[in-house]
């Protein structure tokens, strides 16, 4: 993984790191508690450093690059664990915003490259005092964290008119997203000023951003909703396999993947917006949908039909039409009774040649969130996708599949947010700081 | 209503269509001596053996050629189908399980779905010890689907006749026998939802929610109604007399185009079958939850109908399934007594008590009771089709 990350570092998707520790941050997680082994902790934690010092001869090895071109995990490879969260912003003044956002960026830079947060860290400061970072990350890895921080439509403007001096800064893409058909949005999970978008291969590690991120914006921004996912739904490296949804099915056999340069460059980065919206060049747009399924009814669907509600074979993922699950969708192969691709299946509608060619970053993560009171799984998918412009990349495609999808019976989306996600950031700079400057 | 519609119910009649159903799988397993493996090219279709045990069959068929293939077990007059496979794509695999007594077959891969296809005789010998095979397998499946088509034609018939008493008290603004009319009518529709839903362009215009709806998409039918006669407490404009009329007149004339449709369609059992299924998917998502009629609550109404044509399905099927397994005909009776015992606690005259009454306990049972049936009721297709 790493050297096809290395490949791809052009693209600003995973630019390995530099060594962590080098000058002014913290060092690593790892080499504190080689350093708190040998301060003498007894036989035991010596033991343990001495083990771990071992392991730490490859420390850059999961550090995902923060600094480049576009922010990363957009087309960092996916990981497998997220955690995201969107925040309503309660500080009033510019000044205030632009603030929570620099102190943002040092603590990213610091979380990304697996250090603890702020000066003291977890265990460096006054003993009389809290620690700035809150812990529960020691000795885990960088485990290739990234951290994606996107701007919502409020955050630029509500009912009472522009907010923190933003008039006119609104990107005409980022639009208020209409009704779909059979949207059941709720409230306490949709929208949201700011949102976080934290991926690691450990669990604790991405709760752990989000946790430290939640805690520095006390005051001046608060936690919305947030959302917990695990394994990855789809693949954004052609290294990558591609992994299966709660239906048991390979989805997004057919995704963007980081090697495809040319069209992350037409579908996802943005690129030549001028004026006011010149900001947002090396940005892009993350539609997140959460989308709870109705796992215990598919379930008791025959696998015939399971198989004709996605044109896949369920196994192999190959298309109905024939051969291995990379094998181009044959749509107008006859079948009996039409063709043998059914047209309302799941890979006829959202295939890009049913979209005027259009195509998606798909990023989403499968959720479990306990269950729903009724005997059943409250479960599904976070959908995240980033693309170019949701007006013509996600708009279209999310009616056309709420209408015609046989895959719709078995959803209901319940949380919905577009956010517009600004450039990578350059040393010595901060998120959104092209917004703002 | 449902957007989508994995349901299709062709108009086409079609005498083979009554009994080409089979089971189809991917998993090789059959009683006896394993699956008969069948590989299917352009030129050629290979058996495994000529000759098997009867009883429970199952051909494991390979599509080595690169057009959609299907494949064929007839009877010995190479005309009556007693199974079939189709659309297996090029590479794919898939299972044909068929419940057939001792005698002479034919078998036939068919490359391109065109012509006679490639054919071979087959002997079944008699059935292992223990299995009962009916001969008159396809007749039982005949009858049943000639007993569900009468059944859809005999609601949508009573459905067009409460359409129209419906739409007359609302269009006379006599709000009180309308609000009485509404659920009695609907359960009309919702005895027969994956046969009306199959009807892709008249599902939405009689059935969506207002959930349902695309931006700018006009609402019509009957959740439309039902919130002008159940408006909510503020913020609503109630509907005008023109547009009360124009509306009742709209759904008449939808519901009729309905019935019309009706009168030709045939069915094949693992239709019906998984009609069933959906039908108690539609309870389990819609009813129980009370989503469906969040104006009105009468979601009570709507899910004693969809049982009941969830029971109808199983009932006329039920011949079928004392050949192939009895021990689910069994369970499936017990849960739909049980289901229906639980539903009748929640009867008041000839309605139901509305959803908002119901307690959180209530509803919870109710939610597992469906779901008890639900499971066994999604193994009927399989057994039915053999």
């Amino acid at each position: 993984m790493r050297s096809k990350a290395s490949a791809t570092a052009g693209t600003g998707g995973d630019h390995v790191a530099p060594e962590a520790g080098s000058g002014r941050a913290l060092p690593s997680r790892r080499s504190l508690l080689v350093a708190a082994g040998a301060g003498g902790l007894g036989v035991a934690a010596g033991a343990l450093g001495h083990a771990k010092l071992g392991a730490a001869q490859e420390p850059a090895g999961d550090v995902v690059a923060f600094h480049g071109p576009h922010q990363p995990g957009i087309a960092t490879p996916a990981q497998d664990r997220m955690h995201v969260a969107a925040f309503d912003v309660t500080a009033e003044g510019r000044r205030e915003l632009i603030a929570l956002l620099t102190e943002w960026t040092a603590a990213i830079e610091q979380l990304m490259r697996g250090a603890d947060v702020g000066e003291s860290g977890a265990t460096g400061g006054s003993y009389d005092a809290p620690p700035e970072d809150t812990g529960e990350a020691l000795g885990l890895s960088a485990s290739h964290l990234s951290i994606t921080v996107g701007f919502g439509r409020s955050l630029f403007a509500d009912a009472h008119g522009p907010r923190f001096g933003l008039e006119g800064r609104i990107p005409a893409a980022l639009i208020a997203l209409p009704h779909f058909p059979g949207d059941a949005l709720e409230d306490t999970r949709s929208g949201g000023d700011l949102v976080v978008q934290a991926c690691a291969d450990d669990p604790q590690v991405a709760v752990h951003a989000v946790r430290n991120l939640a805690r520095i914006a006390f005051g001046r921004a608060r936690v919305r909703w947030s959302q917990i996912g695990f394994g990855r739904t789809s693949s954004t490296s052609t290294a990558q396999a591609t992994p299966r949804n709660l239906f048991g099915f390979k989805d997004g056999t057919a995704n963007l993947k980081a090697e495809e340069q040319k069209a992350l460059d037409e579908h996802v980065w943005v690129g030549g917006a001028t004026g006011a919206e010149a900001w947002m060049n090396g940005g892009t747009y993350m539609v997140a949908r959460r989308i709870r399924m109705h796992i215990e009814t598919w379930d008791r669907t025959s696998l015939r039909e399971q198989e004709n509600i996605f044109g896949r074979t369920k196994r192999e993922g190959a298309p109905l039409s024939g051969g291995t699950e990379f094998s181009k969708p044959d749509f107008a192969m006859a079948g009996r009774g039409g063709p043998i691709m059914p047209v309302d299946s799941h890979v006829a509608l959202a295939h890009p040649s049913a979209n005027g060619g259009v195509q998606m970053l798909r990023r989403g993560f499968n959720y479990t969130d306990g269950s729903d009171g009724l005997g059943r799984l409250d479960a599904g998918l976070f959908f995240i996708a980033f693309v170019v412009d949701p007006r013509t990349h996600y708009v279209p495609m999310q009616n056309a599949m709420a209408r015609n999808d046989a895959l719709v019976e078995y959803l209901k989306h319940t949380g919905s947010g577009l956010f517009a996600v600004p450039p990578g950031v350059r040393e010595g700079q901060y998120l959104g700081q092209g917004l703002f400057g | 209503m449902k957007i989508a519609r994995p349901l299709r119910f062709t108009a086409v009649l079609s005498v083979a269509a009554l009994s080409v159903t089979g089971c189809t799988g991917t998993t090789p397993e059959a009683e006896g001596e394993g699956p008969i493996q069948v590989t299917s090219s352009e030129d050629s279709c290979t058996l495994s053996t000529a000759t098997a045990p009867g009883g429970t069959v199952t051909f494991n068929v390979k599509n080595e050629g690169n057009r959609v293939t299907e494949f064929y077990l007839l009877a010995e007059d190479g005309l009556r189908v007693i199974g079939e496979v189709e659309n297996i794509g090029p590479g794919l695999t898939r299972d044909l399980i068929v419940v057939a007594p001792e005698g002479k077959y034919v078998t036939a891969c068919k490359p391109g779905m065109v012509g006679d296809g490639i054919r071979a005789d087959m002997v079944l010998s008699a059935a292992p010890e223990g299995q009962n095979i009916s001969t008159d397998r396809a007749e039982k499946q005949r009858q049943a689907v000639t007993l569900y088509a009468a059944y859809v034609k005999d609601q949508t018939g009573q459905l067009v006749t409460g359409t129209g008493e419906f739409a007359k008290a609302f269009t006379d603004g006599d709000t009180a026998t309308a609000k009485e009319l509404y659920p009695v009518v609907r359960m009309h529709w919702e005895r027969i939802e994956p046969v009306a839903e199959s009807f892709g362009d008249l599902d939405p215009i009689l059935d969506a929610r207002e959930a349902d709806l695309e931006e700018g998409q006009e609402w019509t039918g009957w959740h439309r109604a039902e919130k002008d006669l159940w408006p909510p407490a503020t913020g609503y404009k109630p509907m005008s007399a023109a547009e009360r009329s124009e509306l009742a007149a709209k759904m008449v004339a939808d519901t009729g185009e309905l019935y019309n449709r009706t009168r030709e369609l045939t069915y094949t059992p693992d239709k019906l079958a998984n009609g069933a299924k959906e039908l108690l998917d539609e309870v389990a998502t819609g009813k129980v939850t009370g989503e469906e009629e969040i104006w009105s609550h009468t979601d009570l109404w709507d899910f004693q109908a969809n049982i009941d044509g969830a029971r109808i399905a199983y009932e006329d099927l039920k011949p079928l399934l004392s050949d192939s397994d009895a021990e689910l005909d069994a369970s499936l009776q017990q849960k739909f007594d049980e289901l229906q015992k639980l539903l009748d606690q929640h009867k008041v005259g000839e309605g139901f008590v509305f959803y908002d009454k119901l307690s959180r306990a209530q509803v919870q049972e109710l939610s597992a009771a469906v779901d008890a049936l639900a499971e066994p009721l999604s193994r009927l297709t399989a057994a039915v089709v053999k």
